[in-house]
């Protein structure tokens, strides 16, 4: 049995052929590496992300968590939920805290559930991936598995928003977290703990709806770490992963001539200092690939 | 917050009033955490960390304080509301914790119930997308909501915007972010009409109750 296990919501972007299929390979590896086991919740469904209420209301919106929360408790009891994005954390986590603190909503939700023959009681913890890598773990433990230090790489921390908000890992702070940063520095990189942008939004949703108006923010968190001459840029959340790839390809497209600035998930650059293949940090996954990570020394054995 | 929704709720029905002339009354009885509106001090912190603060023709406080100027169809009526990223940066500054957030979200989803909500806002239009894709297999299938999202107005429309994002799709699609088969089967929960009997009885909930407060 491993040492820690978890009931785990993977999430539609995680799914084998979706865009964020690369990071849960570099999840999966991280989490061999360090024993935790993820056990996914049977059937799982969408928790409705930032855009549920507009279709799904109140009710509706947070039967589709409480359904996740139901079948988590029903096969992992006694296990905290754990998401590997944080769009799916928050989600979840605030219709676990509604449920909680409403008993109307509660009543509501439970007749609601029983169309599909499920109750729920909402009373486990409902925790990003990175909670319980930073808590559970912890940067010291995370450093004893490290066989191929990020030696020489400055790396910006970029946190975006439901990594830090409404509440930050670990206790971190709302406005300037670190926690990002101490990971990097567990890993044997240089941080950058002035980076501006850490918490700036990268236009979530609205990257795709709005795209024009997203792009002055995804500048922005690009430009600041540029400033600090950084080699990469590292993110919890891969939905900024993305956007943030995606909009710097654009801009090639547009006659961009600036050399592309390389983001990749906190695991894939976990993993490469775990000592892994490029293919087990997911890396293979990149539109915009980071030589420098590449470039590292082999790992000690 | 329940509590006082209710409160509300049962003092309006003892006296069969319908709001009407009460925009604020109606925002706190049936908009989602819309009891918090009269918590807004008009500080204005939550409109000055919006990320997106200069592209809303109303800003979240200016919204608050034009629901207590019962400007009804402009509240519901502006594309202000869907402008909200989900970023929280309001939520964890309002001095007085107002979820701003969640009220601009209460407030677009009243709106599209009231049929009041602009058809032009691109957020609405994914949003809606969004659900639609959420409720077919209880999972999002990315290439059908990109596909239903760029087609939106049309082939050929779609085509020019499918030409102009291909570089994206083909990128996600080489690094096997992008599956070719996902766009026509996609796998969801195992029996998604269970998934909509749930969905559709909560609906039922909510409306029943929401018919109530016609009375």
């Amino acid at each position: 049995m491993a040492k820690r296990q978890y009931s785990f919501l993977p999430g539609c972007s995680s799914r084998p052929g979706a865009s964020a299929s690369h990071y849960l390979t570099s999840v999966e590896t991280v989490c061999g590496e360090l024993d935790i086991e993820l056990q996914t919740i049977p059937d799982w469904n969408c928790c409705g992300a930032s855009l549920g209420h507009v279709g799904g209301g109140e009710l509706p919106r947070i039967a589709l968590s409480a359904r996740n929360l139901a079948l988590s408790e029903q096969a992992h009891p006694g296990q905290d939920l754990v998401t590997a994005c944080p769009g799916c954390w928050l989600a979840t986590r605030e219709a676990s805290e509604r449920l909680r603190q409403d008993e109307d909503l509660m009543r509501d939700t439970q007749e609601a559930l029983a169309a599909g023959g499920l109750r729920v009681r909402a009373e486990q913890r409902v925790r990003r991936l990175v909670d319980v890598l930073v808590e559970d773990v912890g940067y010291e433990e995370i450093g004893r598995h490290v066989r191929r230090p990020l030696q020489g790489l400055k790396v910006a921390g970029y946190v975006g928003c439901q990594s830090s908000r409404p509440v930050g890992v670990a206790g971190d702070s709302t406005e300037n977290p670190t926690h990002l940063d101490r990971l990097v520095e567990a890993l044997g990189g240089e941080p950058v703990p002035s980076y501006e942008k850490k918490v700036q939004c990268c236009g979530g949703a609205l990257a795709l709806s709005e795209p024009a108006r997203s792009e002055g923010l995804l500048r922005g968190i690009l430009e600041a770490a540029r400033d600090h001459e950084v080699d990469l840029v590292v993110t919890p959340c891969p939905l900024c992963q993305l956007h943030l790839e995606v909009y710097q390809q654009r801009l090639a497209r547009s006659g961009g001539t600036r050399p592309a600035m390389p983001v990749v998930c906190a695991t894939s650059l976990m993993a490469v200092a775990f000592g892994r293949s490029a293919r087990e940090a997911g890396l293979d996954g990149q539109l915009i690939p980071a030589p420098a990570l590449e470039a590292l020394p082999p790992g000690l054995a | 917050m329940g509590e006082a929704g209710k409160v509300m709720i049962e003092a309006v029905e003892d006296r069969g009033e319908d709001y009407s002339g009460d925009f604020l009354a109606e925002v706190e009885a049936r908009v989602e955490e819309g009891e918090w509106v009269t918590m807004c001090t008009q500080c204005g912190v939550c409109s000055g960390s919006c990320p997106l603060g200069p592209d809303w023709e109303h800003p979240p406080h200016r919204i608050f304080q034009l629901i207590r100027a019962n400007r009804r169809d402009e509240v519901l009526g502006s594309p202000s509301v869907w402008m909200c990223t989900s970023c929280h940066a309001c939520v964890v500054r309002c001095p007085r914790g107002v979820p701003v957030a969640h009220v601009m979200h209460g407030l677009a989803h009243y709106a599209v119930r009231r049929g009041l909500a602009p058809a032009d806002p691109p957020t609405r239009r994914l949003a809606e997308r969004f659900w639609e894709n959420v409720v077919r297999t209880g999972r999002v299938n990315e290439p059908r909501l990109a596909l239903s999202l760029l087609f939106a107005n049309g082939l050929a429309e779609g085509v020019r915007r499918t030409l102009r994002s291909r570089d994206a799709g083909l990128g996600l699609l080489k690094a096997g972010r992008m599956s070719r088969l996902a766009a026509v089967a996609g796998d969801g929960v195992k029996d998604p009409a269970e998934l909509r009997a749930i969905l559709e009885k909560a609906r039922a909930i909510e409306l029943a109750k929401a018919a109530a407060l016609e009375d």
